[in-house]
């Protein structure tokens, strides 16, 4: 038989003990926070690797990135050569205070130019303020942590395999470098 | 009693009346967060928030006086006024310890009971007089309650005074006695819980039940007045948490009394005080009809009940 008034009791019981435990509180501007890897703080900008293809600036939803970019000619090396052409990035800008932080440019660069830094700091007291050029985006690049370790038995990135064979073929060459 | 004790005296009531209900206030902060996994104010003052309060009431000074363009004016500023001074009243003849009360009187505990009704008038005062249908509500609600909690409210009162034998507070300690705990004990329960509901404490707090009538009486209160209303319902805490201490705790009794027995009165009513704070986290707000059975088909009864025990018990003794 239920004793009347055992529910009652078991609220105070309830609440008494929650006193005793520890919070949960996130002691944050005393304690930064633990977050987790690929947290979406700040997108980072390594501006060597930007073609100026503008496919970022196009698959953005909500139209938060700016780039304006020039074509340099650069000369024939060969004589009777043909001139070349290249871009050149005169500016690259993310206006934070629009991005949605939705990933999508991240996702499509090719070239791997954009990345997500957690650094999540950077309120400012002008909206205008948040408007990042490249230098600033540049700078996040710093904050972006390395790619997490792949997983035991996986295959070795592409990247890694081509690089080794490029370093073999070097090597097997009689003036290469030798290893 | 000279000039001058009397100052004393009144100063000394005074500056309880102010330090104790921020004191509870700051439990209150404190100990609500703990029990629901937070940790409360911080920052203010430096250590563990302990300025919070001051803070507050330094936040409301500064707030701007505004009176409703329909309201009763004079009855709407006085309103405040009306709900906190029947507790500083009150606290003039709660004894702390044997001697140290602001003014002894002989119906110490009828003159108690009548202020603290009155409490509740000012309440009513400011949810009339806002001009406003949440307040009006509010303030039939809270007299709804007055009305259906005062009864088993002096009833309890009534039996420990008869118990006693005595209408005097001083009186009353000092007729206590520990087995009083179980023979008093209904009356202590009636007490406590009626107690709470005409302070309009949660799970009481319908009047004010800001789910659904806004903030009730004082929704269209800022600034002081808010903030008096606001202490008005801590020193409603003290008073009640050192009534109950006085009344069925035995006040002073304890180890050593005849020296630290007013520190006795003051570690029981925080005690009290915490219980309060306590069960305003454990449960969640009654809705009008419950409040009103648990009194009239829930209290009164037991009230009732104890007066008989009571009685019973001076004819056997005596």
């Amino acid at each position: 038989m239920k004793v009347p008034g055992s529910g009652l009791a078991k609220g105070l019981a309830v609440t008494f003990w929650q006193m005793t435990q520890r919070s949960v509180t996130a002691h944050y501007p005393d304690a930064m926070p633990e977050l987790p890897p690929r947290s979406r703080g700040v997108i980072a900008l390594i501006e060597e690797n930007c073609t100026s293809c503008m496919l970022c600036a196009r698959e953005c939803p909500s139209w938060c990135i700016y780039i304006d970019s020039h074509k340099d000619v650069v000369p024939a090396t060969t004589e009777g050569g043909k001139d070349k052409t290249r871009n050149v990035l005169d500016r690259f800008a993310i206006d934070f205070s629009i991005c949605m932080y939705c990933s999508i440019c991240i996702e499509v660069c090719p070239f791997d130019a954009l990345h997500w830094s957690p650094e999540f700091e950077y309120s400012e007291l002008d909206i205008r303020d948040l408007t990042h050029e490249k230098d600033r985006l540049r700078e996040w690049m710093w904050t972006v942590p390395a790619p997490a370790a792949l997983d035991e038995h996986a295959e070795p990135a592409k990247e890694i395999g081509t690089a080794q064979k490029a370093a073999d073929r070097a090597a097997a060459r009689p003036d290469g470098p030798q290893p | 009693m000279t000039v001058l004790e009397v100052v004393i005296r009144t100063v000394a009531v005074l500056a309880a009346f102010l330090v104790l209900p921020l004191l509870v206030g700051q439990t209150e902060h404190k100990v609500m967060a703990h029990m629901q996994g937070r940790l409360g104010p911080m920052y203010a003052g430096g250590f563990h928030g302990w300025a919070q309060l001051v803070a507050d009431g330094v936040k409301f000074v500064q707030k701007e006086d505004l009176v409703p363009t329909a309201a009763d004016r004079t009855v709407f500023k006085l309103a405040p006024g009306v709900a906190l001074l029947p507790y500083l009243v009150a606290m003039l003849v709660i004894p702390v310890g044997p001697g140290l009360v602001g003014e002894d009187l002989d119906v110490g505990i009828f003159f108690v009971l009548a202020v603290m009704g009155v409490g509740v008038i000012g309440t009513l005062m400011g949810g009339w007089s806002s001009a406003n249908k949440f307040s009006l509500l509010g303030g039939i609600r809270v007299a709804a309650q007055l009305l259906a909690y005062e009864l088993p409210f002096v009833l309890a009162a009534a039996s420990v005074a008869m118990a006693a034998g005595t209408l005097s507070l001083t009186g009353i300690v000092a007729a206590w006695s520990p087995w009083w705990l179980l023979w008093q004990g209904i009356a202590l329960g009636v007490f406590f819980v009626a107690g709470l509901a005409e302070l309009q404490r949660p799970p009481f707090d319908m009047p004010v039940a800001d789910a659904e009538i806004v903030f009730g009486p004082y929704t269209e209160y800022g600034g002081l007045r808010f903030a008096l209303f606001i202490l008005a319902e801590y020193a409603g805490i003290v008073v009640l948490s050192a009534l109950t201490t006085v009344l069925f705790l035995g006040g002073w009794h304890g180890p050593f009394s005849d020296t630290i027995g007013f520190l006795w009165t003051l570690v029981k009513t925080f005690a009290v005080a915490f219980v309060v704070i306590w069960v305003r986290v454990a449960y969640p707000r009654m809705r009008e009809d419950q409040l009103q059975r648990l009194a009239w088909q829930g209290l009164v009864p037991l009230a009732l009940l104890q007066l008989a025990i009571t009685a019973v018990g001076v004819v056997v003794t005596a």
